[in-house]
């Protein structure tokens, strides 16, 4: 009790950065429009105007813009808003004050999750009702949950992105992952269209093992173990981790 | 010379800083007392925000070691009893004055009263405002707010006043002042002589990584045993030029000012000229004219020796 007096309280930070990261947000529509509306865009021009076969691809689809939806947030909120923070300045005075790096992160994610959510749940929307997807309440469920979870290696990577690249080239950096990665990946077409040689760098890449690791519960993956897919996250997530805590607390930056 | 007595919450051993293979600073110690106003000077590239940003622990260390309040730079407890104001480009646009101070009051345990902080730090007419539309000075009186939210032991300011009009930067120093007065110590680099003129009860002056001169701001005036005249006249610059050979003479504006180490003489000499002498005044050196003589004289020294 007495470390009341210099202490203070932690949860309340948390929800203070959230809130005010997530106004910030909501008062830039420049950024938070087109992020929640590209993969929903895409997806209604792909996965249910031109579809080539109505049987599998608005299912198939619906998954991996899932997937593409829910990595945009995470590389870009965190990738470019540390970026340009830190080229402001600002980053430097956040990181004298005395609040606790986790409130960042924390706030952050819980940013990322909640653009997540919404996009999942427009596509959900689109796939349901414009492109009769029938599914069954546990896999919409256990599709949701993987693709909310399987934000976090991004958001790493976007931290770690964040950390090192200059506010000036972040954006294009970062789409310049973010683009070609979906493209390999399968998130914009079935990965089996693409040729072999590609089909198998993709298992080098965090997002096609994200989308295949959703794709199992539709049965439409490409039958790789699941273990593997969790395995690759997990060491991405845990490398860029690794990568964002040395660049955050390594002294005589610049 | 109070501050002395007051107990030491800062202390500096024998600090050096390499960059490379430079030395950004060699073997600076110093030490800072509770409530003080300790100013940091210096021409640029000097070391005086290599040394904040040791001070702050985002620098590492060559040599030496820095104690703030019992703690190593960087430490949370630490941070959790400062405040520090950096130099900032621009604040995340679309937060309001409000949002930021509140959040930031919130990494405190205690923070200062909401309206006394807008109160303290000008702030009351524009509390609603988002970040993007504040003016350059309205800017530094936000960060100064931010800076000051948690009552802190001490403060940094860099370049606090920089953007700033009269005005505002008047009810800048009154601030200083007022957390100076509740016991808050200070360390403070300004461009602005006057400003630390007016502020600091102790100056150090760094030049090319080294403490060349510190004292209180009369002490360090007081190297200067040179006194100006200045005064404005009809008759022709030449012609006091010839009378005084051991004095500088310059024109600035509608005046004349003459530098001399014996204002006596030298007002007998002009006197003795003419007495076409209106709006004379004369004054012993400022804080700018000591701090340009002694970092010339640094520079020369340094010259000398290599």
């Amino acid at each position: 009790m007495n470390q009341i007096l210099a202490t203070p309280n932690l949860w309340r930070i948390y929800l203070l950065e959230s809130k005010t990261e997530t106004l910030r947000l909501i008062r830039t529509p420049g950024f938070s429009v087109p992020t929640i509306l590209f993969p929903v865009m895409f997806y209604s021009f792909f996965g249910i105007l031109f579809n080539m076969n109505a049987a599998n691809m608005p299912t198939y689809l619906m998954v991996t813009y899932g997937v593409f939806g829910v990595i945009g947030p995470a590389l870009f909120s965190f990738g470019v808003g540390i970026a340009v923070e830190r080229g402001q300045g600002w980053f430097d005075i956040k990181e004298v004050s005395p609040m606790p790096a986790s409130a960042y992160v924390f706030a952050r994610v819980a940013l990322t999750l909640s653009f997540s959510l919404l996009i999942i749940l427009l596509l959900f929307f689109m796939g349901a009702v414009f492109a009769e997807v029938r599914l069954f309440h546990s896999q919409w469920l256990l599709i949701a949950l993987i693709l909310m979870l399987g934000s976090l290696p991004f958001c790493a990577i976007g931290m770690t992105l964040g950390l090192y690249l200059k506010s000036t080239s972040a954006p294009a950096t970062v789409n310049l992952i973010y683009l070609p990665m979906g493209f390999l990946s399968g998130l914009w077409f079935p990965i089996n269209f693409l040729p072999d040689f590609m089909q198998s760098f993709a298992n080098l890449l965090p997002a096609y093992h994200l989308a295949q690791l959703a794709l199992k519960v539709v049965d439409m993956d490409n039958g790789a173990n699941l273990w593997l897919h969790l395995a690759v996250l997990l060491a991405y997530t845990f490398l860029f981790l690794l990568l964002a805590v040395k660049a955050y607390y390594k002294k005589d930056k610049q | 010379m109070q501050t002395m007595t007051k107990p030491i919450i800062a202390s500096i051993k024998r600090v050096s800083k390499k960059f490379d293979d430079q030395y950004a600073l060699r073997e600076i110690s110093l030490e800072i007392h509770e409530g003080e106003v300790l100013s940091i000077l210096g021409p640029n590239g000097a070391g005086k925000t290599t040394l904040i940003n040791l001070m702050l622990g985002r620098l590492a260390l060559t040599e030496g070691y820095i104690e703030l309040l019992n703690f190593k730079p960087g430490d949370i407890k630490l941070k959790r009893q400062c405040g520090a104001m950096l130099q900032v480009s621009s604040l995340p646009d679309m937060s309001t004055v409000k949002e930021h101070i509140l959040l930031f009051q919130s990494y405190y345990a205690s923070p200062m009263d909401y309206h006394q902080l807008i109160n303290l730090a000008g702030l009351k007419e524009i509390e609603n405002s988002y970040s993007k539309n504040l003016s350059g000075g309205q800017k530094q009186r936000l960060l100064f707010a931010l800076s000051i939210c948690g009552n802190p032991k001490i403060l940094f300011l860099d370049e606090p006043s920089v953007g700033m009009d009269i005005t505002a930067r008047k009810s800048l120093w009154q601030a200083i002042n007022d957390l100076k007065r509740q016991g808050t110590s200070v360390i403070l680099t300004t461009h602005y002589l006057e400003e630390a003129d007016q502020l600091s009860d102790r100056i150090i002056m760094l030049n090319k990584g080294q403490v060349i001169q510190q004292g209180t701001p009369n002490e360090i005036k007081s190297q200067i045993d040179r006194k100006t005249i200045r005064f404005s006249s009809s008759v022709a610059i030449e012609s006091f030029a010839n009378l005084l050979n051991h004095s500088t003479i310059s024109v600035r504006g509608n005046f004349f000012e003459i530098q001399t180490k014996n204002p006596a003489l030298t007002m007998k000499k002009i006197l003795s000229n003419t007495d076409d002498i209106r709006d004379l005044s004369i004054n012993g050196a400022g804080l700018e004219d000591a701090f340009l003589l002694l970092n010339q004289q640094n520079d020369s020294r340094q010259e000398r020796n290599q």
